[in-house]
């Protein structure tokens, strides 16, 4: 046994595996200690923030300022208030206005606008140019000018009296605060989701609700495979005719389908994760069966077995101390495919609708399926789902590098 | 002769046996819902009246139009019947629609999506894992943890990616539909242009799935068959290696091919979700709609079609197994 454990942790793949699925483990776990709360209360009342700290805007007014002169601040101002169409609109005045096409390069902002500024002319009529378009020009030249202007921003309360705006604060434009000095602020590493939830404190609920669900899934498919594997391959006979009856067909009707129609008629009531859990662990179990049954069967006339069977060894006492420790080995790596294709059913369940009941615990087909219903993979709201789908993959990669560590440790004709 | 016929014979029966046990599930297991099936048609042509007596006359005169008030044995040869007129009655969610008309739409383009994408990623799967195991050393340092960690990427999450990368960001695809949603189904040019354009991303997406299971399989298949026996033989007797090779690659492609018999069924599983990704009109949409507005006639229909097609290939491919393996075949016949 011992050195069977050497031997398995003397395996880079499996030791890679292992070491993922470790440190996602362990991420797990100690995450929700530094950062408790509800993984579904909804934070934002605005769906899909980006990624990033957020700090009061109404509070960075009171905190203490530091005056700082950067250089670069205008310019960026600048940038920040031209969208794409802008700079389009102000290559096509300057194109017009007889500019060479090939000088400007609308991706090079201040190269564009040191041109605009140069050639820009509001009394210019280039022709053709609808009154409305040059009425654009000129908004679009006065924003660049205004922003450049160091003008203050005032803050003002509204008197609750007789409704006069009373000046509070100038905001000047050299002003800055550090955001560890504003009262209210909240780190969202990975944005919020369309109902506005921290995704990263979501996210490791998930994975752990979707762990339990491969874990329960997967250990109900391997028992009851290994179960009917076991039966199937020791007594042969009719138990066997029968039990390979059942699984053939079971192999034969594709799982996802069998899983669609069984979590359906369970209703969307009664569908918690335990039960999607167990649904999901009841349907997977054929090939675990049929590959434990060849197993058993190239064992059942060895010796030891035989003898074992002589001395009048009761059945379940040959197979647990005759039998199973022989093929421990294969029923640990089906255990983890089981648990990692577990996860993966999971998954494709929620995504199309159904997975377990949306209002208790998020999983990772749950998440995945939200973010699919708002579109967030149109929109380009990378953090909705590109974590999901990293560690749904993550977790399913690190099972299988183990599956094939302990494959090459025990057959060793697989081995490089 | 005799042997072969044999053998077919206990294939089709074991096809039939299948048949009518998935038929069974098929038809009791979305009936155990506990909601109200009439409901969602209910919700949308009973919006607006008031009148308690009304919309209980309109359940009622549902319920007897969808057989629902008959007793479970009747209803259950009724739709038997159903299946083999192939006339599946309307659909609840988009009633009248019939049902047939609704699948019949879907089965041609889930037909023409997955056919092709999951035969084009074995092949492909197929050719790497072997030159992987033939050439080992870099090449299969780069493509086997590659091909591992691809096998281990959900189906819609390549979709999703995909998506991500080439039709939001790029703009290089079309983010969603089967054909431009300006277009009616002719056979035009700019149709089948619309088409083919819409059809890059979904095929591709089951293609690299698929290529990496399938890598890794043969890979590890041909690794073993390689350190066999007969090679080392072989090659002391100084057999070309070109030769060797050959046997090796064959022998070691025939397990593979019961492997893609054996795993269509979850192939499939994974496809009809990436479909309902790109919103392909294939069945996995409609399988969709049908949980979504609890419109069972449509989901038994969809997921019987589905089994039956999975059905029809894993046997198709058990039967072209035996001619191409003479091994197989010697069993078959005896």
């Amino acid at each position: 046994m011992k050195n069977t454990l050497r031997q398995i942790f003397h395996s880079p793949k499996f030791v890679t595996g292992f070491s993922i699925f470790i440190i996602i483990f362990i991420l797990l776990i100690v995450y929700p200690l530094f950062n408790p709360g509800d993984p579904l209360q909804m934070i934002g009342l605005s769906s899909f923030s980006k990624p990033g700290t957020y700090v009061s805007v109404y509070d960075s007014i009171d905190t203490e300022k530091a005056i700082m002169k950067l250089p670069d601040a205008d310019e960026k101002r600048l940038r920040n208030k031209l969208s794409d169409e802008d700079k389009l609109a102000m290559k096509e005045w300057l194109v017009a206005t007889g500019t060479p096409e090939e000088e400007i390069d609308i991706t090079d902002t201040d190269h564009l606008l040191q041109l605009w500024e140069e050639k820009y002319d509001s009394s210019i009529k280039p022709a053709g140019m609808t009154m409305a378009k040059r009425n654009y020009y000129k908004r679009l030249d006065a924003n660049l000018k205004k922003a450049l202007d160091a003008n203050e921003v005032i803050i003002a309360t509204r008197n609750t009296e007789d409704g006069t705006l009373e000046e509070t604060t100038k905001v000047k434009d050299t002003e800055y605060v550090n955001t560890k000095d504003v009262v209210n602020r909240i780190v969202l590493p990975l944005g919020t989701d369309n109902f506005g939830r921290d995704v990263l404190k979501e996210l490791v609920s998930a994975a752990k609700t979707s762990l339990m669900i491969g874990l329960i899934a997967g250990s109900i498919a391997t028992f009851i495979g290994l179960t009917f594997g076991l039966l199937a391959g020791y007594l042969g006979g009719l138990v066997d005719d029968f039990i390979m009856f059942i699984t053939n067909i079971f192999t034969v009707i594709p799982g996802f389908i069998l899983l669609i129609l069984i979590s359906y008629g369970i209703g969307q009531e009664q569908r918690g994760a335990t039960t999607v859990a167990i649904v999901i662990g009841a349907t997977s179990w054929t090939w675990t069966a049929r590959s434990v049954r060849s197993q058993v069967i190239s064992l059942r006339n060895r010796d030891h077995v035989n003898l074992s069977k002589l001395s009048g060894h009761s059945l379940l006492r040959i197979i647990l101390t005759d039998i199973l420790p022989y093929i421990a080995s294969y029923v640990v790596m089906a255990l983890i495919l089981q648990i990692s294709s577990a996860i993966l059913a999971e998954a494709q369940l929620s995504l199309i609708g159904l997975g377990p009941k949306t209002t208790e615990v998020p999983t990772l087909g749950l998440m995945m399926n939200w973010a699919m219903l708002y579109s967030a993979h149109t929109h380009g709201y990378w953090w909705a789902y590109f974590p999901v789908l990293l560690i749904i993959a993550l977790i399913s990669f690190s099972l299988n590098l183990m599956n094939t560590g302990l494959d090459q440790v025990f057959n060793p004709t697989l081995r490089d | 002769m005799k042997g072969y016929r044999k053998y077919f014979g206990k294939k089709i029966l074991w096809f039939f046996l299948t048949l009518i046990i998935a038929f069974i599930l098929n038809f009791t297991l979305p009936r155990l819902m506990p909601a109200d099936p009439v409901a969602s048609i209910m919700s949308r042509t009973a919006r607006g009246i008031q009148d308690a007596a009304v919309t209980k006359a309109m359940h009622e005169s549902y319920v007897k139009a969808f057989g629902l008030d008959q007793p479970i044995i009747k209803q259950f040869f009724t739709y038997v019947k159903n299946a083999f007129t192939w006339d599946f009655g309307p659909s609840f969610s988009q009633y009248p629609r019939k049902v047939n008309d609704i699948i019949s739409n879907g089965i041609l383009w889930t037909i023409g999506l997955q056919l092709p994408a999951i035969i084009v990623g074995w092949l492909i799967g197929n050719v790497l894992g072997a030159l992987a195991a033939y050439i080992r050393k870099g090449f299969d340092k780069v493509l086997m943890p590659l091909s591992l960690f691809l096998s281990c990427v959900p189906a819609f999450g390549m979709a999703v990616i995909l998506l991500g990368i080439f039709a939001v960001k790029l703009k290089v695809a079309p983010i969603a539909g089967g054909y431009g949603f300006d277009l009616i189904p002719t056979f035009s040019w700019t149709f089948v242009k619309s088409v083919i354009a819409h059809y890059q991303l979904p095929f591709w997406s089951i293609v690299i799935i698929s290529v990496g299971g399938q890598a890794i399989g043969m890979r590890s298949m041909s690794i073993y068959e390689l350190n066999a026996d007969y090679v080392k033989y072989s090659r002391f007797l100084g057999v070309k290696d070109r030769k060797i090779v050959k046997y090796v690659f064959r022998n070691a492609m025939l397990p593979q091919v019961t492997g893609l018999a054996l795993s269509l069924g979850t192939m499939v599983g994974g496809a009809l979700v990436a479909e309902v990704i790109f919103s392909y009109p294939g069945l996995g949409s409609v399988i969709l709609e049908a949980v979504t507005a609890s419109d069972y006639p449509l989901l038994s229909a969809a997921t019987l079609i589905i089994t039956i097609m999975v059905l029809i290939a894993t046997f198709a491919i058990d039967i072209i197994y035996g001619f191409i393996d003479p091994r197989v075949k010697a069993a078959q016949f005896d």
